[in-house]
């Protein structure tokens, strides 16, 4: 079984970020990590190969800074990384990300299943994902909590929706986005770090995948830090907890929120 | 022209996130001079289309058929591709739910199509729609613009916009359509469902009750539960909660878990890590009870009491239930 894995790197979700002059993200000396959900999908793809003999390519589309969740896959036991990027693709919003991203998959060839995380973290989107399987034709299942069959060209799953959790078939090969929990992800080993650490990483562009992209439809009109709430917080004290829990509940109530 | 928007429904209820979608559409709508159209697909679905007419829509397109019983991507983004395609609707709203999101980035991606998706706020300008998205989980806030000239799909941030008080004396015409897909042509079959019983939906609920690292045990929660059943409130907790085992990762709130937007958030021993803050900072009005001043959820709140959770819930339950005749 060959799975792919759709990866990319995100500014450290503690990092402090600011918005630069020209409109930009500057995260300061945040360091970039892998998309802390792909963590999930990375560990489902080596568990899943694992049990069936078959291999794990990781695919990550983006500049440079796209290496580094690579290379976390790789130092994870993925056998194989490939960087998707053309500077002609710079501004691509989510179409044109499924096109190409759907173009390597098929260039791979043989593959059975595709693993995204649930969501990218710096551009809160999932748009992406559901697109790429569009892009194939797959089938897709999201909100991946457990992978319950994978075998004979079939996929069953359990899905976390917001009344419950769905029990869902369908046939490979398919598009999947898995959740936190559906397993616990492995610390790279020293080995590991240090065949990353070696490792090249090929770049496929627009040449290689015999691809043209669709002109971006979305526009980033601009970025801005949200407003802040520090320093509103006023503190309710009294004499009794009793006391502390009256005046609280005076407040919400005036508030209109209870 | 129109402007659709997708009604979701879950076992012959919608979804109460449908109609704030609805009442946003109704804004749009008006705004363009175009009417609203309800698009509601299902098994038995006559009562949810007369509700749709009640909380704002002109029209409604039903598609009633044993195919659409269950939400599934392949028969809900055929038959919403084929009436695009056909009618050409200037703007498909809906709520960004686990099932709105993935139906229209599919609906849009098959129309070539842009998707402005899980927008905070959503207007029209010169014909074009503007939204903001919150990013880099809620650090910052991106402003987005669709290329005109084409449909246009946005899904809407659950509890960010509001429905329309149902009017039961509005009248509209429903329009039946058939589906485009028959069950042989349709690859995924649905083979259960278990439904979370008795408890509020995390992202629907107008107040949330959440736990951190604190509440020390699963036993714990008891507390928090009993204080969320006297405001009906749904339960959260922090990732530390759930990684200690005291709670499911169903109730997570934060970057790895879910995003929660209700009038009021109470944070029992819950430190506020900016992970957690992905989660719940666009709640309304949030009130923090820890037991450290220093903790950074104070930063965040908008009342706070400094003292031990196990004393300040109990507390506060009591005297919930007095205020609010619950007693």
């Amino acid at each position: 079984m060959h799975i792919v894995v759709g990866t990319r790197s995100t500014p450290d979700t503690a990092a402090r970020l600011e918005v630069t002059p020209d409109g930009r993200v500057d995260r300061g000396d945040a360091p970039l990590v892998i998309n802390p959900w792909d963590e999930y999908a990375v560990e489902e793809a080596l568990l899943r190969a694992g049990a069936s003999g078959g291999a794990v390519t990781v695919l990550a589309l983006g500049p440079e800074e796209h290496q580094e969740a690579l290379k976390h896959a790789l130092a994870m036991g993925a056998d194989r990384a490939i960087r998707l990027w053309d500077d002609a693709w710079t501004g691509l919003d989510s179409r044109g990300y499924a096109a190409a991203f759907a173009a390597a998959v098929r260039h791979l060839g043989d593959v059975d299943l595709v693993i995204f995380g649930k969501e990218a973290a710096d551009e809160a989107s999932d748009t992406h994902i559901f697109q790429t399987a569009r892009a194939l034709g797959w089938t897709l299942f999201s909100a991946v909590a457990r992978i319950v069959a994978l075998e004979s060209g079939r996929i069953r799953v359990e899905q976390l929706l917001e009344e419950g959790r769905q029990l869902a078939a369908g046939p490979l090969p398919a598009v999947i986005s898995v959740l936190r929990g559906i397993n616990e992800p492995r610390y790279p080993s020293f080995i590991g770090i240090r065949k990353a650490a070696r490792a090249e990483v090929p770049v496929w562009d627009g040449a290689a995948l015999g691809l043209s992209l669709p002109a971006p439809a979305i526009q980033v009109t601009g970025l801005r830090l949200p407003p802040t709430r520090e320093g509103t917080c006023e503190i309710i004290g009294g004499d009794t907890v009793e006391a502390q829990a009256a005046t609280l509940v005076e407040k919400l109530l005036a508030e209109k929120v209870i | 022209m129109a402007v659709y928007v997708w009604i979701e429904q879950f076992k012959g209820k919608a979804s109460p996130a449908s109609w704030e979608a609805l009442g946003q559409g109704r804004a749009i709508a008006n705004a363009l001079g175009i009417p609203l159209t309800a698009l509601v697909f299902g098994q038995g679905v006559d009562a949810l289309a007369t509700e749709a007419v009640h909380y704002g829509a002109d029209k409604v397109i039903a598609a009633d058929d044993s195919t659409l019983a269950d939400y599934r991507l392949e028969p809900y983004a055929a038959l919403l591709g084929k009436l695009v395609q056909e009618e050409d609707p200037q703007v498909v709203l809906a709520a960004a739910t686990s099932r709105g999101r993935e139906l229209l980035a599919a609906a849009a991606f098959d129309a070539d199509a842009p998707l402005l998706a899980d927008v905070l706020t959503l207007d029209v300008s010169d014909g074009a729609l503007r939204a903001s998205r919150a990013v880099y989980g809620g650090r910052l806030l991106s402003d987005v613009r669709a290329a005109a000239g084409r449909t246009q799909f946005v899904t809407l941030r659950v509890r960010a916009f509001r429905a329309l008080p149902p009017d039961t004396t509005r009248q509209g015409e429903v329009r039946r359509v058939a589906p485009t897909l028959a069950e042989e042509a349709i690859a995924v079959k649905i083979e259960g469902f278990e439904v979370a019983a008795g408890e509020v939906s995390l992202t629907d609920a107008a107040i949330v009750v959440a736990g951190g690292r604190a509440v020390g045990s699963a036993e714990g929660f008891a507390p928090l539960r009993e204080l969320a059943a006297v405001l009906g409130a749904a339960l959260g907790a922090s990732r530390a909660a759930v990684d200690a085992g005291y709670i499911s990762y169903e109730h997570q709130v934060g970057q790895t878990g879910k995003v929660v937007s209700p009038d009021l958030y109470i944070a029992c021993g819950i430190s506020g890590a900016v992970q957690h803050q992905a989660g719940m900072r666009s709640s309304r009005v949030i009130v923090a009870i820890n037991k450290d001043p220093e903790a950074p959820i104070f930063k965040l709140a908008r009342y706070g009491i400094v003292g031990d959770l196990f004393q300040v819930v109990p507390a506060l339950t009591a005297e919930l239930k007095k205020r609010l005749g619950k007693g």
